[in-house]
């Protein structure tokens, strides 16, 4: 296959930046004109010299079919990453309009991406199973010491949820965060994060808006549920255990077997907080009909260096991490570049979507959503906020408060026109988000996150 | 996700209520129902809320569907071809605001929308749905980019702006345009809005059906005359002026007698763009006495009697009896007389000379910077192209740059009544004689893309500008209007001017290199608009 056919989308480019400042300057790069000897081969590297305002143009390479994502080189010094010339390199190269002709690769370039290609090569044979197990007995007594801090946290956290409910919820809304915060510092000295988070979240709950008792309580519960959980851990199936272990914030890894698909990209999108990006990557096995999740993580105001483009499939291994009904996965070998595809997930209606929730509910009673593709749906405005009805039945699910604020909702809004279209997103117990529609002839996938 | 499960939705639903009550309250003070042996209070009450909620969540069904909104109408038009569209989705990411300071070698993408609307609009593409809500923003932000973004957004862009309280400008700027285009047979909704309608919507309403049929939108305006206010008949009244005709002067002849002076005065100024009209006719016999050639010199030259009073008739017929502070009474009464009589009454008054001889003229006791500039407001608003070539004179005449009878604006007023290849030819002529610094507002009046002689005379003065040692931001103006007009055909005749020089002397400080930046920003923003204008072509060919 030919670099011609796989040449990404301006949007799928755009998605790569790091903030909306390098996109602005990416963009500004994405034409002919401070570019020269630009080039892309076969194997998935673009290559070209951009005229900066000193007086060596900056070298730039980027590793479109990269092991895990894309990967950029740029002798610019700039600290953004990718940086805009790699950004305006690959607009460029998206455009299609001959000024990125296949070609053998300059010298510079050359380099740096047989080097790369050397060092994941070397990555992959010694990342056996035999990797990191140097001394398992210490290991063992390692994770033997962590259980039992993470035990005693529990019961101090069970503890302090016994003392909020003796009190009472409703001197909640005046205590604040303080109280919280210091639960979830406990959390951390205990190496559980897992609890650590959603203890932080409950200090968010009471300053929610009308309905933050029922809210809050729902929170306590699961959270006693979870501790509960972890305390008869050894009694719990397997599956569930897992959920269990992976919930309080055990680090697991990939262990599942590989699983061979060309992986449809349905969404990529980022959540930060103070601390943390996090990036969520929807892939749909064009084969296997799954669903899966790829999770990526940089240090705040960073992006996270796996990036997929929306809207191709990439063929690819992943396996699955431990746990009943869990859709994180992880990216194993990738053997073709990112190409189109015309396979769609199937979709349901939203009472079958509903229904989906509640059932993978049983499996993991902490999930707060399912990924799910409605079919037919049409976006309906409800008073302030809006609805995804189905075209052919009464039903609907409200879109998320999240969602609601978001600019993707008037995207979906605007390429629906009032007519049903097929929507993916994230559905659970505070609504739908979507994050990716099709509009009625399924040609064109628009991203919404 | 509002309904929980049905059958056992009343007792659960009572026993969760139940539950939050004595969460909110406290153990202490209410005792939780059921109870585990071997569990304390608290801990009882978090147990059946755990199971309670997993149960309600578990149960979670749809909610009953809000009323749905109408569809939005077909949009006829062809969708934009694929890199046309992705071309679109990077214009309108490229959102001011975000960057400062020097521009360096990158084009300015938001300059170039307008021109990319305009070229998708000739074409008559339909946008892409899920480029609206940018494109809608866009057009909120910068108000002159309205009437392209919203013709371009179509029947779509109206009613998602429809549905978003954010793009409400939307339904103002083209309510009339949904009107019109919704067909003749709506006469009951135009007559509706027409009655009914805020003041900015009536404005469009009535514009729209200018465009397509004066006739009518006379007959609707004619019909509630009387009863609009002053300043509403001032507005509507100046509605006519397009599509201005003959049948319009019954119409503005009674205008004449408004109660409003304003209404007045522009009806007065409609008629007299009538070079047929009965007062175009009038203010002829009145201006015709004040001008004559006296033939008792050496040379023939014009002179000049100017009205000795403002009478009631003239007043009228719209002539502005009180002059602005500083200026003469009888020079402002003879400017207004022949800037509204037609030029045709003049080759016949002065011996039958043409336009050009007239112009050659002397004018005797300083009259002629009067004259001058009342023939060439007579010139503009009659669309008279052999006045305006004659007022404007050769373009390299010295004192066409400043500061001879007829000043740059005029000049650039004038121009607009030559046709495009004419004023481009005269514009390059003036630039090849008086260089850049006085013709930005005459390369404003001209045709996009530049024709040829224009662009190379405009390219030859930036050089001419370089080796003179002054730097690229004096030419700013000059410079941007180049990306944006320059036709891209040009750029590879500006390769020569890429690379950086060595510095002279005597020139500013690092000027070279700030051209070599300007020129090399208006090839990549030139080769920009080629590629942008390719996409737009690239369906009719395939």
């Amino acid at each position: 296959m030919t670099q011609q056919g796989v040449r990404w989308s301006a949007d799928q480019v755009l998605a790569l930046a790091p903030d909306a400042a390098s996109r602005k300057a990416g963009s500004k790069l994405g034409a002919a004109g401070p570019w020269s000897e630009a080039g892309c081969s076969d194997e998935g590297a673009v290559w070209g010299l951009c005229k900066g305002s000193g007086s060596r143009p900056y070298q730039t390479v980027v590793d479109v079919a990269g092991g895990a994502g894309p990967a950029y080189k740029c002798s610019c010094p700039s600290r953004k990453f990718p940086c805009k010339h790699a950004l305006g390199l690959l607009l460029l190269w998206a455009s299609d309009d001959g000024a990125v002709p296949s070609g053998q690769a300059p010298d510079w370039a050359e380099q740096w991406t047989a080097a790369r290609g050397e060092r994941t090569g070397r990555k992959r044979s010694t990342a056996g199973p035999a990797s990191g197990a140097a001394d398992p007995r210490a290991a063992l007594r390692r994770a033997e010491r962590r259980a039992e801090r993470i035990t005693a946290g529990v019961t101090e956290l069970e503890q302090r949820l016994a003392d909020l409910l003796r009190g009472g919820l409703a001197p909640a809304e005046q205590a604040g965060y303080g109280l919280w915060e210091e639960t979830a510092a406990r959390m951390v000295d205990a190496q559980a994060p897992g609890l650590a988070g959603r203890v932080r979240e409950l200090g968010a709950v009471p300053s929610s808006g009308p309905g933050w008792p029922v809210r809050l309580l729902e929170e306590c519960a699961l959270l006693h549920l979870l501790g509960q959980g972890w305390l008869r851990r050894e009694r719990l199936p397997e599956g569930m255990s897992a959920t269990v272990r992976s919930r309080v914030g055990l680090p697991v890894s990939a262990d599942g077997p590989p699983v061979r698909d060309r992986w449809l990209v349905l969404a990529q999108y980022d959540t930060a907080d103070a601390k943390l990006t996090t990036r969520r990557i929807w892939l749909h096995g064009a084969d296997s009909g799954r669903t899966a999740l790829l999770l990526s993580y940089g240090a705040a105001g960073r992006a996270p260096e796996l990036a997929l483009p929306v809207g191709l499939a990439l063929e690819a291994e992943v396996s699955s991490y431990p746990g009943a009904g869990q859709p994180r996965v992880a990216l194993g070998e990738r053997f073709a570049p990112p190409a189109p595809v015309r396979i769609r997930p199937r979709g349901v209606t939203t009472a079958q979507a509903a229904a989906r929730y509640g059932a993978a509910l049983r499996d993991d009673p902490w999930l707060e959503s399912v990924p799910v593709t409605l079919r037919e749906v049409v976006p309906v405005p409800d008073g302030e906020s809006w609805q995804l009805a189905d075209a052919a039945s009464d039903s609907a699910l409200p879109v998320t408060r999240v969602a609601r604020t978001h600019p993707g909702l008037w995207r979906l809004v605007a390429l629906s026109g009032g007519a049903p279209v097929t929507v993916f997103g994230e559905c659970g117990h505070r609504g739908f988000t979507p994050l990716t529609a099709w509009s009625r002839n399924e040609e064109e996938m628009v991203t919404l996150c | 996700m509002i309904r929980t499960s049905t059958s056992p939705e009343a007792p659960a639903t009572g026993a969760w209520e139940e539950l939050v009550t004595t969460a909110l309250l406290g153990t202490d003070r209410r005792t939780p129902p059921g109870g585990t042996p071997g569990r304390t209070a608290p801990v009882a009450l978090l147990d059946a809320a755990a199971v309670q909620t997993v149960r309600r969540r578990a149960g979670l069904r749809p909610a009953p569907a809000a009323r749905r909104p109408e569809p939005a109408p077909e949009d006829p038009r062809p969708p934009l071809p694929a890199a046309a569209a992705r071309r679109l989705a990077m214009l309108l990411a490229d959102r001011p605001g975000t960057a400062a300071g020097r521009r360096g070698t990158a084009p300015d993408l938001m300059e170039l929308l307008p021109q990319w609307l305009a070229a998708a609009n000739a074409h008559g593409y339909a946008p892409p749905p899920e480029a609206l809500p940018a494109l809608l923003d866009a057009a909120r932000a910068r108000t002159d980019l309205r009437p392209a973004a919203l013709g371009f957004g179509g029947p779509r862009a109206l009613w998602l702006a429809g549905l978003n309280p954010d793009w409400r400008f939307a339904l103002r700027a083209a309510p009339g345009a949904g009107a019109a285009r919704s067909g003749s047979g709506d006469a009951d909704r135009v007559r509706k809005l027409w009655e009914e309608g805020l003041f900015a919507e009536r404005v469009a309403l009535l514009a729209s059906i200018r465009a397509h049929s004066p006739a009518a939108a006379r007959e609707l305006l004619a019909g509630s005359w009387p009863t609009e206010r002053a300043e509403d008949r001032l507005m509507f009244v100046d509605s006519l002026r397009t599509g201005l005709g003959p049948d319009d002067e019954e119409f503005l002849e009674q205008a004449l007698s408004d109660r409003s002076r304003n209404v007045r005065s522009t009806a007065a100024e409609l008629l007299s763009a009538l070079p047929g009209s009965a007062l175009a006719a009038r203010m002829a016999a009145r201006a015709r006495s004040c001008v004559a050639v006296d033939h008792t010199r050496g040379t023939p030259t014009l002179v000049v009697e100017a009205p000795h009073e403002c009478d009631s008739a003239m007043e009228r017929d719209g002539i502005a009896p009180k002059a602005p502070a500083g200026r003469g009474e009888r020079s402002w009464w003879l400017g207004q007389l022949v800037e509204a009589a037609p030029l045709g009454t003049w080759p016949g008054r002065l011996g039958g000379r043409t336009p050009r001889e007239i112009v050659a003229l002397p004018v005797a006791d300083g009259w002629q910077g009067e004259l001058h500039a009342a023939w060439c407001r007579a010139a503009v608003r009659q669309r008279d192209a052999q006045w305006a070539r004659a007022l404007l004179g050769p373009p390299a005449a010295p004192d066409a740059g400043g500061p001879g009878a007829v000043s740059l604006a005029e000049r650039a007023k004038l121009l607009g009544t030559l046709d495009a290849a004419e004023r481009a030819d005269w514009v390059a002529g003036f630039i090849a004689a008086h260089g850049l610094p006085e013709a930005f507002q005459l390369l404003g009046v001209c045709a996009v893309p530049w024709a040829a002689p224009l662009g190379r005379a405009v390219v030859d003065a930036l050089n001419i500008a370089r080796d003179a040692g002054s730097y690229p931001w004096s030419f700013s103006g000059v410079m941007g209007l180049a990306e944006r007009c320059l036709d891209p055909a040009e750029a590879s005749r500006l390769d020569g001017l890429l690379a950086v020089p060595d510095e002279a002397e005597d020139a500013s400080p690092g000027a070279g290199g700030y051209w070599a930046e300007a020129f090399q920003r208006l090839v990549t923003t030139l080769r920009l608009r080629s590629a942008m204008a390719g996409e737009l072509e690239a369906a009719r060919t395939g």
